[in-house]
């Protein structure tokens, strides 16, 4: 079970890995347009959130995902038992 | 024109293309010589792009076979397998695919398409599973979004991935529907099937297996991996098509669950398309005996197979990760591509050009199959015609 922070936290956490030196993910920010994530890097992105929480997140939401926020909340509905 | 608007990515990306002269997508071949050989540009072209993997397209007995069929059925059935599409060759077929793949039970679909889409998004519904390879084709991805079942993707051939997501799963592990390739059509790598068999039996989830691009490559008779690799009996579900190795068009579905025969009645891409033509059923069956009955014809696409895949490497070319019919060539920059795609045009030499994201990577791909109708000089003449592109260069950058 994991809580919206901490999902939060975790998605900024593996985001960092993205980022430009001295780049922070708002919780508001893009993934695509603010951000900058290219297909690819969000595909290696969700999988390794996945592996940190043991999760599987189904394909048929991602693409409702477009911010930070909305990555956490739906994380949130995945691993904390929240309804999606 | 709001509607249209999301169309002009792709206006402007043809016409980007079109500065380098032709499009490399829809080439026409304006007159077919052989399975190997057509008129592109008004150029005699090798054709090392057409997936004709056993060379069968001109096989005199399928041709016969076919007219045969025009004269006796007409041109068309007009109709749904479910309606007055189902004729008596139809059902000969299926009895002729289930008795070479020694299973009980085969559908018959209109195109390979059509088969995987529709057997994907019929096996699973709402409140199943389906845990699908990454590097799926089209077919298994537009199958998944028809389902309403739940997707999930596991990393290209990895078993131990796939088992993790269906642990996962817990008990829904048996409402699952595994899906991957014989061989996948980009990279012509192989699966590790032997594992994923094992991990979805441990499980007790379902697999299918689609072996589109691996019939007629593989196997003492030509089945596909799965027999190459003595499997059979462990693989629910086998998609596959005619418009590869049979060297005509439709596809199919074969497995010994009597499911399979009910499926007839609930899949939408079965039921709501006309069936296929009589010549393409009757030039379907002549070949599939041939498939099972001249072995020499996968001895002769692998000698072409390991000769090209070889003389790339050798030349210096980044290849896919296994020998295989479908041989790719890694060019990291899509600029560098698209000349070279030209450049090999322009020497007689058709190939298949992809860019990201239809590739597995960032990189473009200059993708080549093989054919057992391509002979030995054919193959070294598609490798001289790559390797002039290094030594003529004309554009900085690497082929990575």
């Amino acid at each position: 079970m994991a809580t919206y922070a901490e999902c939060l936290s975790i998605v900024r956490e593996v985001l960092g890995e993205y980022l430009e030196p001295g780049q922070t993910a708002g919780e508001n920010d893009a993934l695509v347009a603010d951000l900058g994530l290219s297909s690819l890097q969000m595909l290696e992105l969700v999988v390794e959130i996945e592996d940190q929480l043991d999760i599987s997140l189904p394909l048929n939401q991602l693409p409702d995902v477009r911010t930070v926020h909305e990555f956490a909340q739906m994380l949130e509905s995945v691993a904390g038992g929240a309804q999606p | 024109m709001s509607l249209l608007e999301k169309f002009a990515p792709l206006g402007k990306m043809r016409h980007e293309l079109l500065e380098y002269g032709s499009l490399p997508f829809g080439v026409v071949t304006e007159r077919v010589i052989s399975p190997t050989v057509g008129i592109v540009h008004g150029r005699e072209t090798i054709l090392a792009g057409s997936n004709n993997y056993l060379g069968l397209t001109f096989e005199p007995s399928c041709i016969e076979a076919a007219k045969a069929a025009l004269d006796a059925e007409g041109t068309g059935t007009t109709g749904s397998r479910m309606a007055n599409g189902t004729y008596s060759t139809h059902h000969a077929l299926e009895e002729e695919l289930a008795e070479f793949f020694d299973r009980r039970h085969a559908l018959v679909f209109t195109t390979g398409f059509l088969a995987t889409m529709g057997m994907v998004s019929t096996l699973a519904g709402r409140d199943d599973v389906l845990l699908i390879d990454a590097d799926s084709h089209a077919s298994i991805y537009d199958g998944c979004r028809l389902s309403g079942a739940e997707i999930i993707r596991f990393r290209h051939n990895d078993p131990a991935d796939l088992e993790k997501r269906l642990r996962r799963l817990g008990e829904r592990s048996a409402n699952t529907l595994v899906v991957a390739e014989g061989l996948y059509s980009m990279l012509g790598d192989q699966p590790p099937l032997e594992e994923i068999v094992d991990v979805k039996d441990r499980y007790g989830a379902c697999l299918l297996l689609d072996e589109a691009h691996s019939m007629g490559v593989f196997g003492a008779h030509g089945r596909g991996l799965a027999e190459a690799l003595d499997l059979e009996d462990r693989v629910e579900f086998v998609v596959g098509t005619f418009s590869k190795s049979l060297g005509s068009v439709g596809g199919f579905c074969v497995s010994s669950l009597p499911e399979l025969d009910l499926i007839r009645m609930a899949a939408r891409s079965y039921i709501f398309t006309a069936s296929p033509a009589p010549s393409v059923v009757a030039s379907t069956r002549e070949a599939l005996k041939l498939i099972a009955t001249r072995p020499e014809l996968r001895e002769r696409l692998w000698r072409n197979a390991n000769q090209l895949y070889g003389g790339l490497q050798e030349s210096g070319f980044r290849v896919g990760p296994q020998p295989s019919p479908v041989v790719a060539v890694f060019v990291d920059q899509t600029e560098l591509a698209i000349d070279w795609w030209h450049r090999l045009l322009d020497n007689g030499v058709y190939v298949n050009l992809v860019i990201p994201p239809a590739t597995p990577s960032t990189s473009c791909l200059l993708r080549c199959s093989m054919s057992a109708a391509h002979t030995t000089e054919q193959v070294e003449r598609i490798v001289s015609s790559f390797a002039n592109l290094r030594s003529e260069n004309r554009l900085a950058g690497s082929a990575g």
